[in-house]
Formats: C-alpha cells, structure tokens, sequence
C-alpha cells in the first residue's frame, strides 16, 4: 500500500476511533520504497545519506510524517504496523505504550525461535549480542488526544541494501537486520502477521 | 486566566519538547481543540487545549524542551469550571495586564456555553456524536445561545485566523511566466539546508575579513623531501595537511577563534575540530578532524583523505561531520585567489586558503619567485576584534613560513 494512502487511512481511522465509530484496530501494510521523516525533520534530513539522484534511481521517494522519532526506510518486505488505538482511560502512559509495542515484537519473534531484545535509551526491538544489537524493528508514534497512529515496521524480508541511503532513526553506528536474515531461511510473510496479530491481541487486549 | 503545563505523558517521563504551535498569541482555542505537539523519545503527541480563550502568552518556543508540569502558554478568558450544571454566561474577556495580546475579536453578543440541559436539535446532536464533541467549546448563536448546525460546521472548520497584514517583501512579481524559456527544478534536501544556514550565518555574525599573504617555499620544500616516506607509509602528504596542523596550533594560542557567542556569554571551546569543507557534485559538506591539534601530520594526512573519500562516496556517519569549532575552506582547489567565505555557526571564524602559486615577490630587495598563497580569515566582529584577526594571521602566517622540521 502506497505510503500516502496508508496515510491518509489512519488519518480517518483516527477519527473514527475518536467518535466511537470503531474499536481498538491494528493495521498490516507493506509499503513501496519510502523514506518517512519523524516530526522533528529538520534533524532527520541530514541523516539521509543519499542524493535525490540515487533516490529517485532507486524509485524511493521521501515523506515528512507527524509520528515521533527520526528517518526510517519502509519497503517490501517490511511487515509495518499501525495500531489505532484508543489509550483512554487507563493506559495514558505513552512510554508504556512503546514498550507493550516492543513486547508484542518480541513475543512474535519468539515464535520463529528469534530473542529480541530491548536496548535501553533505543526504542525498537533489537537482536544479537550485547553491546553489537542490530535493529529488527524500530518504531515511532503518534498519539493524538491519546489516540495512536503509526506504530512500528518489522523486517521480514526487507532488502536491508535500502537502510544505507539513511542513518536509521539518526544512529550511526548499529546495524540493521531482518528475520529471514537471523534464521537463514525464507520466511513466510503471512506467518508473520498471524504472529504479530495473535501477540499484539495477547498485549494489547 | 488559566496556565497551560507540559503534560505528563507517561510515568517515567521528565521532560518535553515542543515541536509545533498549532496556534499563536491572540488566536482563540477551544477547550480541547489540538493546541500544541511535543515530542519524548520514540513518541510525539497531540496536545489539546485544557481550556477554551484566547492565548496571551507563549512561553515554551519551537524546540525547546522544558520539565514537566512546566507553564508553557497562558490562556485568558477560559470558560472555567466546564462541571457547572446550568448554562454559564462567560466573562468578557479580561484584557490581562503587561501582556501585549491583540485585541479579543469581539464575539458579537453574549456566550452562553452549552450544557446537557440545552435543547440540541436531532442533526446536531447526530454530528457532535459523529465528532465526540464537547459542548463546552462550542459558541451557540441560536435562540437563547442554541447550538445550530452552523455552530457546529464552524466549530469543525476551526477558528478564524487573523491574517497578518501583507508585507511589502510579500508583494514580489513571479519570477516567470508559462511558456517562459526557464527550466524550474525542487531544490535537494542539502541545498535547502546550505540555503537555511547561510542565510542564518549572515544574520547571525557580523563579518569582516583580513587577508594575509603566505610564502610556501619551506612547506614546499619539506613536503618534496618527504612525501615518498609518507607514501610508504600509506599517507599522502598534502599542503591542506600541513595548513590543518598549523590552523589547530594557532587556535591552542587564539582561543577567541575556537569559540561561540552565546547571548551574552562567550563559550571557550578546549576541542579544536577543525571542519575541512568538502565540495560534492552537488553541494559541500564539511567533515570535522576532531581534536587536530594533538594528531601527528600523518594522521592529519590519513583522517584528511579517509574524510574526504567518504564524504564524496556519501558514506559519512554523523558524528563525521558534527562538533566542528573552525572550519577551513579551500577555493583555491578550483584556482581561487582568495574568497570571502561564510562563517559556519555556531562557529566564530573561518579560513579561506587561496590557491598556491608562483608569484613574483621582493625579498631583500631582490625580485624572486616564490610559491605564494592569500590566506582570507571570516570572523565574527561580535566576538573577534580587527587586531585579533590579524594576530591570528601572522601567528599561522609565522608557523607556515617557518615550518618547524620535527614535526614531520
């Protein structure tokens, strides 16, 4: 789903969520080559390392976004999340709300054998020895009248190539990796929805 | 008169940033109306209006993180007490003492605030359950203050902005026309920014420049004698090398240009990392040499080409090209003299090196040719003085031309 149009959904199914008109939703999309800015753009561009030139040969494009954090890469094979979720009344906490994330990662990853881990001071879900972590999943949010859009991005198959146009989330100096890359062997993305849906309901519900 | 306070967003946060005002001084909110957004770690969130008024003060700016609980905006004439059974009649909108807001628009007649005990038609009713609305912020014109549909529809539109009168830089003809003989193209990321922080230097520094002419005939001549004992050791020996190891020098003795002004107060930096500005295909980037004034000429050598290669293969890390306290810039590399280069900020001083070449010069009244170079020093007059300046010249001018063997 193209990244404007994910967009755009949220954007409504934000309100929606505000009027009651809908429950607690959890959205599963894959994007084409993007390149999202966090709010706080104007640090985040000097973290695209690319030119316009290479970007546009390599069909990315690049968007200024509302969630929080810094650049991130979306792209085919990256199963990316987003919650819309209504955090009233009793889990107003938006620290709290990062971490059930993280946790339901990690509980999805536990079904393919993989520990994720956190990494304190780094949001996301990271993997591999202490002190050398690569990054699996990262994540960034939105919470509007505690309402929550965007959400997460989990590297399935990503062409993990794509992460060095940019500085991820503006850290320079770890690494990032995907499932099909810690098991060494072709994953299914289908299994790893029903393993992010079935932890996510099991956090979140 | 109510505060606006940072918001505890979680249990273990201290702090906030804000990262935009959705409203500015004067406009009116609505309680819970979006009003502001801040950012802690991964997270940013919306934050609503916890009265309805109008602002008269901003307090907490774009970017500035502040503890929280911390007052970052004022809000007057807020419709307290939104627990109260009966309609209320707000109080005319007091105008606050010492705080220049504009004016109140005037709101045309009395504001009864809607409570449950007011008759709401059925298509009213159907749209603030459609939006979840609160009554509360919501100005009835109706009958008795009656909240109509079109209360609501501007309601949903938000509140009207006060246009600021049309300056006159506003007022500007097009650039060109359809069908004109122009090709127009979306400025990349990098030259927006080197547009942003150009303009920024030169309405932040005032500049002024000296230039200093520099004899290279010893640089010249050691680096002959040396460069293949380099090569062997995988380092090329450049005059940007030998200029990079007397610049760090300079600034251990003038540690006026190795600073930043900071309102009032002057910020003596002990790192000196010099920034090497790098020009790409399209734009410059500046990659530092941190602390160059403790590294050996070879590893200026080695750090100066590693830099400059990765700069150009775009495969700089961030801390590659951050904490610079000087910044040297060469256009001499494309045949320059001399330029009169920009200050980098929060930097205080900038060194241009003209390009090096054989001139005619009158030493002990003998005409002789020598390799000569204009060396141009940018630095901020707000900070660094005409003699200063100079000083600094003359004290590089000094380590070049008498270029000190053993540090080889």
């Amino acid at each position: 789903m193209d990244y404007v149009d994910a967009h755009e959904l949220q954007k409504r199914l934000v309100e929606e969520r505000r009027a009651g008109v809908i429950g607690d939703t959890l959205l599963l999309v894959e994007h084409p080559p993007v390149i999202t800015l966090g709010a706080r753009n104007r640090i985040a561009v000097s973290h695209i390392i690319a030119s316009d030139e290479q970007l546009a040969a390599l069909g990315v494009t690049v968007h200024e976004t509302g969630r929080g954090g810094d650049v991130t890469y979306h792209g085919p094979g990256q199963l990316v999340g987003y919650p819309i979720l209504d955090l009233r009344p009793d889990r107003c906490d938006v620290h709290a709300y990062v971490r059930d994330l993280e946790q339901g990662l990690i509980v999805a990853l536990a079904a393919f054998g993989i520990e994720g881990v956190r990494v304190p001071g780094l949001s996301g879900v990271w993997v591999g020895e202490t002190g050398r972590e690569e990054k699996i999943a990262a994540i960034g949010v939105r919470i509007s009248r505690w309402i929550t859009s965007h959400g997460f991005a989990l590297n399935v198959t990503t062409n993990l190539d794509h992460f060095r146009l940019i500085v991820p989330c503006g850290i320079a100096d770890r690494e990032v990796t995907s499932l099909e890359r810690v098991t060494g062997r072709p994953v299914a993305m289908v299994d790893v929805e029903n393993a992010v849906i079935a932890a996510m309901r099991n956090v979140f519900a | 008169m109510s505060d606006v306070l940072m918001p505890q967003m979680g249990e273990s946060i201290a702090e906030g940033t804000i990262v935009r005002w959705m409203k500015g001084v004067g406009d009116t909110v609505d309680k819970d109306e979006p009003l502001f957004e801040i950012s802690t770690d991964k997270v940013d969130a919306e934050i609503p209006s916890p009265d309805a008024g109008v602002i008269t003060e901003i307090r907490v700016l774009e970017g500035e993180t502040v503890p929280v609980h911390t007052v970052v905006a004022t809000i007057s004439g807020s419709t307290a007490g939104t627990g109260t059974s009966g309609p209320a009649v707000v109080p005319p909108a007091a105008v606050s003492t010492g705080i220049a807001a504009p004016p109140v628009p005037p709101v045309g007649r009395e504001r009864p605030v809607a409570s449950e005990s007011v008759f709401l038609s059925p298509v009213v009713k159907k749209m603030v359950a459609a939006h979840g609305l609160d009554l509360t912020g919501i100005t009835g014109s109706g009958a008795a203050g009656r909240i109509t549909k079109r209360d609501v529809d501007t309601y949903l539109a938000g509140p009207a902005k006060v246009v600021p009168a049309a300056t006159p830089a506003a007022v500007r003809p097009a650039l060109y026309q359809p069908g004109d003989d122009v090709r127009v193209e979306k400025m990349s990321v990098m030259r927006r920014k080197i547009a942003d922080h150009m303009l920024t230097s030169l309405r932040t520094s005032a500049h002024i420049y000296s230039t200093y002419e520099i004899d290279f005939g010893r640089v010249a001549d050691l680096r002959k004698a040396h460069k293949a004992r380099y090569e062997a050791d995988g380092a090329n020996l450049t005059y940007t090398a030998f200029i990079a190891q007397a610049v760090a020098a300079t600034l251990r003795e003038c540690p006026y240009a190795n600073a930043s002004v900071d309102g009032d107060q002057i910020v003596f930096r002990n790192e000196i990392n010099l920034g090497i500005a790098v020009a790409l295909e399209q734009g410059l980037i500046v990659p530092v040499i941190r602390n160059a004034d403790r590294k050996a000429l070879k590893d200026l050598c080695v750090s100066i080409s590693d830099l400059a290669q990765r700069a150009r293969n775009k495969q700089l890390k961030v801390e590659d090209v951050e904490g610079g306290t000087f910044t040297i810039t060469n256009p001499g590399i494309f045949g320059g003299i001399w330029g009169l280069p920009i200050i980098s900020q929060p930097q205080v001083a900038i060194l241009a090196v003209g390009s090096i070449d054989k001139r005619a010069v009158v030493i002990d009244d003998e005409v002789v040719v020598r390799p000569m170079a204009y060396f141009t020093l940018g630095y901020d007059h707000r900070l660094v003085d005409g003699a200063d300046g100079g000083r600094f010249l003359q004290a590089l001018k000094r380590r070049l031309e008498d270029y000190d063997e053993t540090q080889l």
